[in-house]
């Protein structure tokens, strides 16, 4: 089955300041299906982010190409919604102005209008709408991110490791809140983290990276059902799997680099 | 304690009113049509304790935590009169400083009152110069920041100029500009207009160059386009710095505009206060130059009104 979202040998060189090349992605294949929840995860230099800023289009491939939907990625666009880990909300504007700021922009305010109290009430921000970013705390600006992201009815939302500043607490209120909105939304989600336990609560797919050279070690497939537990015997076989696939290596690394 | 306060003023004003209108005048003095100053005192303190009063009331009707206490200014206004009190006293009362260049205050007051109509031309000339000059900056400014905030092309060709003419002082133009300009007031307008461009050129492009790039990559992920990056991100963003060279521009355009008009100008605020010195009449100098500090505190606290308004989401800005 053809994927809906396809990467094909992406490969990414980048040039730095000294004029050094440094490969950040070396023949990627992967196929997404629709509706899925994917994690990319793996240490950082692995090339995780990478992947997600070129299917948000930010960055163009060197080699190789990117489909979704059939259609070559080619530059950003409103069907695929990203959110940093920093929420970057824009400052000079308010909650209700940040988070309407893609229908604007689209001129589809004017007839989506009452969508916007709708997002701000699916995040849980009622009351907040008039706020500036720099008056709500770091959990709220990032449900206001993802609000703005998901406005636009993106077909995919990107999220570079979105929930990575938040505290354990206000982590696992969003975890459930991401599961939701995908259920409610119906999107396909992939997501960098860091963290291979949010990575085994979340995904359908998970996509285990390694660096040097940044590559896909394994694909792992979690057939639990959700909501999960996280102290199911299976969920903790999944991330004892995923952590030996990681610290494995890691060690070939330190062996390649003493001889 | 906090009655005694609000009572200051009135005691200060009180020996004010005693000294002006009690202690004769030394005879080294002009004499003046009336005594203005004892006017103003009394118009002063009448003024003082209706606002004060007002605020109390309002404050006590709303009932939030005020800014300031009622009667905050109250020490202040008393000192001030106080001052001007010893002012009028070593002045006109007992001719202690030269009398030419220390005139009366009620001299000085006075020529508001009398000299009120050449006065009111000036300000209408200085106001019309220098908003045909700071206009005129201003947009270049802003645009040429913009052009070269976002654009290689722009910054390549635009960036050397800005910064080969940019510093110069605007006055030293005046040269030069008394040969292009055959009417004396396009060149003072064109002196100011230097004197806004460069500060705002120069914070316009660097305030759109140190905005987060994410800020741009997020819109474009939201479906904004080119237009939409320039004025519904670069340019709100780079906000505070483009206000930061429009307050430099708008000072540096003051002294520009004092410079201006004496390079030929037929009326206007600067051009009053150089030839009434040329006159010798100092009463007339003061009197201009109070009318100077009022209109620029005027256009200064209206700049900052704006820039609350417009940058209400900042944290901590400065007031003014």
């Amino acid at each position: 089955m053809v994927g809906y979202i396809r990467f094909e040998g992406v490969k990414k060189n980048f040039v730095t300041l000294e004029g050094e090349t440094v490969n950040a992605l070396s023949g990627v294949d992967l196929e997404i299906k629709k509706g899925d929840f994917v994690c990319l995860i793996g240490p950082s230099g692995c090339g995780k982010s990478t992947m997600l800023r070129l299917l948000a289009g930010l960055d163009t491939p060197t080699e190789g190409s990117i489909f979704i939907n059939d259609t070559k990625v080619t530059k950003p666009n409103y069907d695929r919604g990203l959110v940093f880990q920093d929420p970057n909300l824009f400052p000079w504007l308010n909650i209700y102005d940040n988070i309407s700021f893609g229908l604007k922009v689209r001129k589809l305010f004017g007839e989506r209008k009452k969508d916007v109290n709708e997002f701000i009430e699916l995040v849980g921000l009622k009351g907040f709408e008039k706020s500036f970013p720099h008056q709500l705390s770091g959990g709220m600006c990032q449900r206001a991110s993802l609000a703005r992201a998901l406005i636009g009815h993106p077909q995919a939302l990107l999220l570079d490791e979105p929930l990575g500043a938040l505290d354990a607490f206000t982590r696992m209120n969003m975890q459930d809140e991401l599961l939701r909105i995908k259920k409610e939304q119906d999107m396909t989600m992939i997501m960098v983290t860091h963290d291979v336990d949010e990575a085994v609560y979340l995904a359908d797919k998970i996509v285990v990276m390694t660096p040097r050279p940044a590559k896909i070690e394994s694909i792992i497939d979690v057939k639990l059902s959700q909501p999960r537990d996280r102290n199911n015997p299976e969920f903790i076989r999944l991330r004892s799997e995923i952590l030996q696939i990681l610290d494995f290596a890691g060690k070939e690394k330190e062996v390649e680099y003493t001889i | 304690m906090n009655k005694l306060k609000a009572l200051l003023p009135l005691i200060s004003a009180a020996a004010a009113e005693i000294v002006a209108l009690a202690v004769p005048d030394s005879s080294l003095h002009q004499k003046s049509a009336h005594p203005y100053f004892a006017y103003l005192i009394a118009i002063v303190t009448v003024v003082y304790y209706i606002a004060a009063i007002l605020y109390a009331h309002s404050v006590k009707k709303s009932g939030k935590v005020p800014d300031n206490p009622p009667f905050y200014r109250a020490t202040f206004v008393a000192g001030a009169v106080l001052f001007f009190n010893l002012l009028n006293l070593v002045t006109v009362k007992l001719a202690l400083l030269p009398t030419l260049y220390f005139p009366s205050l009620d001299r000085v007051f006075g020529a508001l009152v009398e000299d009120r109509e050449l006065i009111l031309k000036c300000i209408g000339f200085s106001l019309s110069l220098l908003i045909k000059g700071v206009l005129g900056g201003l947009i270049l400014g802003f645009s040429m920041g913009i052009a070269v905030g976002f654009s290689k092309t722009a910054a390549y060709w635009m960036n050397p100029i800005i910064r080969f003419l940019g510093p110069i002082p605007s006055t030293a133009w005046i040269p030069v500009l008394l040969v292009l300009f055959s009417k004396a007031s396009s060149a003072s307008a064109f002196i100011i207009g230097i004197s806004v461009w460069f500060p705002t050129t120069v914070l316009t492009s660097s305030g759109i160059s140190n905005v987060k790039n994410s800020y741009f990559e997020v819109s474009s992920t939201l479906g904004a386009k080119g237009i939409h990056k320039i004025f519904k991100i670069g340019v709100p963003a780079a906000m505070p710095s483009i206000f930061l060279g429009l307050f430099n521009g708008i000072c540096g355009s003051f002294v520009a505009l004092m410079t201006a008009e004496m390079i030929g100008a037929k009326y206007g605020i600067g051009w009053y206060v150089n030839w009434q010195k040329d006159m010798m009449a100092y009463s007339n100098v003061y009197a201009g130059l109070i009318v100077i500090a009022v209109l620029f505190y005027l256009i200064i606290t209206l700049l900052f009104k704006v820039r609350d308004k417009v940058l209400g989401w900042q944290k901590g800005v400065i007031k003014w």
